[in-house]
């Protein structure tokens, strides 16, 4: 089943998705990227309904790039997540709701502080320091209780995540084999290979 | 009416059983193989204690009809279905470690249950599922181990008592029971574990976590597991664990008890409030720096923020 991961560190964020594109019990594809860039410093791992799940991405990721050709600057990661968060609520009672979970994680690079936010289909959002959707979250969250260090270095914070991922690739019968991995700091964003 | 007449009737089930049970009673000295497995649980002898059934035509249905199946959340009564059981051998014995809420439904029906099950000073069961159904067969089960030292003269070994167990509840199958449980103990082989459950699964294993909090459980118990754990180290982790289910998990939670199953027989170690444990850590035990468990408490006053060395100066 579908997961996805991001944990925040000292200037980070690390977003994982898993890469399998699946209906019913087959699997379509084994190396969808489900992790968007929003802008220079933003990431959004998406996941939930087939179909839905892509279109509100890519009209996510259309508004967030007209708001900075509009005014030359890019939204702080708060306020898009804000934007993001509302979009989804208004969407909830519409005759047709997008069905998307979020994981919103983006560089702050005014404070120079990563912010991560947990956003499901009903439109609830909470600022997190690190955040899991899907049937992995039910491994992953006990586990980062216990492990998660919001002063670990990149280094630290990847081994965080690979524990994480390793867990429920123990346990979850349905578990995922790959997970595409996106870190969004003071440089930007960038893929990493765990 | 119905009873009146079954109670007279020669031919219906309920008679056949009076008149074997007579025949049982005059005749004191009965055969070995009674009590082994050809005979086993359900034999007409004597001493076999009976249950009282609804007096409907299919009682099945009708323990089906009034108990909490997936499908009808709005039944009368209830059975205990959220808890957090874990137990794991390593080099030092067997730790056991549970929570001790009862939920019914939304409702938390008590926060001081007993979710280890004495079995004998050699034995622990753990108890997920129905709780009245893990209390009675595991006590059951205890009378019987007690039975096995008596005839043979030496102590039941964990795998013989827990096959006792799945045998008993798979004779039941699909008539309502509803138990998992981890049969734990020290006999000959060393440190033994079991999983047990009311499908008639049967499983030897050195990590095993039954119940709704079991994934959140796994999380911590998974990545601090060793099989050299000190003694010291493995109480600590089975604590651990059972307070992040107690966390996460709304149908786990207010006490985690700990036993630790040694060659001597099992220990109680110890109760601890999953509260206390959150806030102020498990106080002065081995095996604890004494910290608090809890997340926010754990990295409170860190801080992601990483603002350049040139700007902090500025």
């Amino acid at each position: 089943m579908e997961t996805s991961f991001a944990i925040t560190g000292k200037g980070y964020v690390i977003v994982a998705a898993d890469t399998t594109a699946a209906r019913s019990i087959v699997k379509m594809k084994v190396d969808e990227d489900k992790i968007k860039t929003l802008s220079p410093h933003l990431l959004m791992a998406y996941s939930g309904e087939p179909g839905d799940t892509v279109q509100f991405a890519e009209y996510v990721e259309r508004n967030i790039r007209l708001y900075q050709i509009r005014n030359l600057y890019p939204l702080r990661p708060s306020a898009a997540a804000s934007w993001i968060r509302r979009s989804l609520a208004e969407s909830l009672r519409s005759r047709k709701p997008y069905s998307v979970n979020l994981l919103v994680g983006g560089y702050d690079t005014a404070t120079h502080t990563p912010h991560l936010y947990w956003v499901d289909y009903f439109g609830t959002m909470t600022e997190v320091p690190f955040g899991a959707h899907g049937y992995g979250s039910y491994f992953a969250l006990s586990l980062l209780d216990r492990y998660h260090n919001p002063e670990a270095s990149l280094e630290e914070g990847l081994a965080t995540l690979r524990r994480a991922i390793d867990e429920v690739s123990k346990r979850l019968v349905v578990s995922p084999g790959t997970y595409k991995v996106k870190v969004v700091d003071k440089d930007g964003v960038r893929e990493v290979e765990l | 009416m119905n009873s009146f007449a079954e109670r007279f009737s020669t031919t219906t089930a309920a008679s056949h059983m009076r008149n074997a049970q007579k025949l049982a009673e005059e005749d004191d000295e009965f055969d070995g193989t009674m009590w082994g497995s050809s005979a086993g649980f359900g034999s007409i002898a004597k001493g076999v204690p009976s249950f009282t059934v609804p007096a409907v035509a299919d009682p099945t249905a009708f323990l089906r009809l009034h108990t909490d199946d997936h499908a009808d959340p709005s039944c009368r009564i209830k059975i205990q279905h959220g808890t957090t059981t874990l137990a794991f051998r390593f080099q030092g014995g067997v730790i056991v470690a549970v929570d001790s809420r009862a939920t019914a439904g939304s409702y938390i029906a008590s926060g001081t249950v007993k979710k280890v099950i004495e079995i004998n000073p050699y034995l622990l069961g753990t108890m997920a599922g129905g709780a009245a159904d893990c209390q009675y067969w595991e006590t059951y089960l205890g009378m019987h181990c007690r039975l096995h030292e008596l005839r043979n003269r030496e102590r039941i070994s964990v795998s013989a008592a827990s096959k006792y167990l799945s045998n008993l509840v798979y004779s039941y199958k699909g008539m309502g029971l509803s138990m998992g449980t981890m049969i734990c103990g020290w006999d000959k082989t060393g440190p033994a574990v079991f999983y047990v459950d009311s499908d008639g699964t049967r499983l030897k294993g050195d990590l095993f976590s039954v119940g709704s909090g079991s994934t959140f459980a796994y999380g911590v118990l998974d990545q601090g597991y060793r099989w050299d754990l000190t003694d010291e180290e493995a109480q600590e982790l089975g604590r651990r664990s059972i307070y992040a289910a107690g966390h996460r998990d709304a149908f786990s939670g207010n006490s985690c008890n700990l036993y630790h199953v040694k060659e001597d027989g099992w220990k109680f170690i110890g109760n601890y409030d999953i509260s206390k444990l959150h806030y102020d850590g498990p106080g002065n035990v081995p095996g604890s720096d004494g910290r608090p468990y809890g997340y926010d408490i754990r990295v409170e006053g860190l801080s992601s923020t990483n603002a350049p060395e040139v700007a902090a100066a500025a």
